[in-house]
């Protein structure tokens, strides 16, 4: 690098070991993976919603169908409490038994599409994904910037930082990854938490993959639980997605996609 | 993560790790998968249908006991004999005789690459010993359903006819005019049946009678109903515009 240029200017390019010389920045294989996973997200939470709209009836246990009662249903499409079925005829004598219906209704369905976009988008986010936990916990990445450390979960700390956050009095941005308390605990709910639960579930729903390892079906308490988990999961994370970019836009927008872009 | 560009050991064992992981996986790929003809989507379908041939072994999928069984939704075709589209009047009429006449003359044809080709009546299928299994069916669209089954595994029939070393996959086709097919692994599966009873009857008329396939480590619309013909394959077949892929969906759902 020459003298004049003026990236020179630049503090020298952080080692991700954590010397305590100078500002920290985004690692590079961070930025990487931070804008993979961003695309994963989009696609996945896109897909999802279009699975959603062709079945938005939620269940507990391990079925669940338009001919038994769900937890919850959502309006979100033409298939909201749709009662397109024939009269219900029973499989045998006893009256409260279990029943078959014909569907005589033409439901909306671009799972064509829908599913194995959703299967793309997360080969995208678990190949990535698996690299990104290796380095993380391998590299110590995980331990100096994204665990919050034990004295710092004092109760009077993570209340103030919870209302400097409800207030939006967010600091400047640092440009690297130098976290707050309530960004700790969020990044580390999001990696450690939601996202393996997120994977988890997902799986627990593939019939091959449960063929292999029915211990999933035993750990969510089956297909439709994992499904309304899977559900609520998401939800929490499309919220973490709307809270990250909204704490973006406050601590400077410009600033924090440069830094976790070109890693200024 | 060091930035020196020095070999680190931390870095040589994860690309050691990932270096011999790849390998055993790319053994395991299947050699054969579908055409993707350049779309994205498809080519996705493909790479999960080899890393799950090549991850998973040829376990059984969970099976229930009665007291699980739920309501079962029909939904698709739920009577070959009365589509009311003209392009399949000639196979419905074809069905709706078979249907009459109680299917005592509906026969189920296995050839292609196979040393006996031949034709099983209903009563044919019925002298082979007979597997029984209560299982759950995953619908595409999210919902599920157990149900119990009763007929003969595939691969006793398979092996009736002697499927020659070539033989690949394994094609369906319907009275409802779909063309699909599977690979030999599941073809060959213990509980992949061609169903002739539900919980504990005759497979009724929405479900698919006289017999469909079931097979149970895949999504629910791969289980053909309304069975007409089975040829064994050497190379993959999409099934034209009868099949999957061409209407826009995976051919392979383990997921």
């Amino acid at each position: 690098m020459s003298q004049t240029s003026p990236l020179a200017k630049r503090p020298p390019l952080q080692d991700d070991a954590g010397k305590p010389s100078g500002v920290q920045r985004h690692a590079r294989w961070v930025r990487v993976s931070h804008w993979i996973v961003t695309v994963s997200v989009l696609v996945l939470v896109f897909s999802g919603f279009e699975i959603l709209m062709v079945h938005p009836r939620l269940y507990w246990g391990i079925a669940g169908n338009d001919l038994t009662p769900a937890l919850l249903e959502l309006p979100i499409s033409r298939n909201y409490k749709h009662r397109g079925y024939d009269t219900p005829r029973p499989f045998f004598e006893k009256p409260a038994g279990p029943v078959s219906a014909s569907r005589t209704y033409e439901i909306f369905n671009q799972n064509g599409w829908g599913r194995s976009l959703h299967f793309l988008g997360a080969w995208l986010l678990v190949l990535p994904g698996i690299l990104y936990l290796l380095v993380g916990l391998l590299g110590g990445h995980f331990r100096r910037h994204i665990w919050p450390r034990l004295r710092e979960l004092a109760p009077h700390l993570v209340w103030r930082d919870a209302v400097d956050h409800l207030r939006l009095r967010v600091p400047p941005a640092g440009g690297g990854p130098q976290y707050g308390l309530l960004q700790k605990i969020s990044y580390s709910f999001v990696i450690f938490v939601a996202g393996p639960l997120m994977i988890l579930t997902g799986l627990t729903m593939s019939p091959a993959v449960t063929s292999a390892f029915p211990i999933l079906l035993t750990l969510f308490g089956g297909y439709q639980s994992a499904r309304t988990i899977h559900f609520f999961t998401s939800a929490a994370l499309v919220l973490f997605v709307i809270a990250h970019v909204v704490m973006v836009v406050r601590s400077g927008f410009r600033r924090q996609i440069r830094a976790m872009t070109l890693g200024e | 993560m060091k930035t020196t560009g020095l070999i680190t050991r931390r870095g040589a064992i994860v690309a050691g790790l990932a270096a011999v992981g790849g390998i055993a996986v790319a053994r395991r790929f299947p050699k054969i998968l579908p055409p993707t003809c350049g779309n994205v989507l498809r080519a996705g379908d493909s790479f999960t249908y080899g890393m799950q041939r090549a991850l998973l072994g040829q376990s059984l999928v969970k099976e229930y006991s009665l007291a699980d069984l739920t309501s079962f939704p029909a939904t698709g075709t739920t009577d070959p004999g009365a589509t009311g589209k003209p392009e399949l009047a000639e196979l419905s009429e074809s069905y709706r005789r078979l249907r009459d006449g109680g299917f005592a003359d509906w026969r189920l044809s296995v050839e292609g690459s196979v040393a006996r080709p031949r034709s099983f009546s209903l009563a044919d299928l019925k002298q082979f010993p007979a597997r029984t299994q209560i299982t759950r069916h995953t619908c595409e669209e999210g919902w599920t359903a157990i149900g119990q089954w009763t007929g003969v595994p595939l691969s006793t029939v398979l092996d009736a006819v002697g499927v020659l070393p070539a033989g690949q996959f394994v094609v369906f086709s319907s009275y409802d005019d779909w063309v699909d097919s599977i690979d030999m692994l599941d073809a060959l599966h213990p509980q992949t049946i061609l169903a002739y009873g539900m919980n504990g009857r005759a497979l009724p008329l929405q479900h698919g009678a006289p017999v469909r396939l079931r097979v149970e480590r895949q999504i629910g619309y791969k289980s053909m109903k309304y069975l007409a013909r089975i040829v064994v394959k050497d190379k993959f077949d999409d099934g034209g515009m009868k099949g999957n892929i061409q209407n826009g969906w995976a051919w392979y759902n383990g997921i």
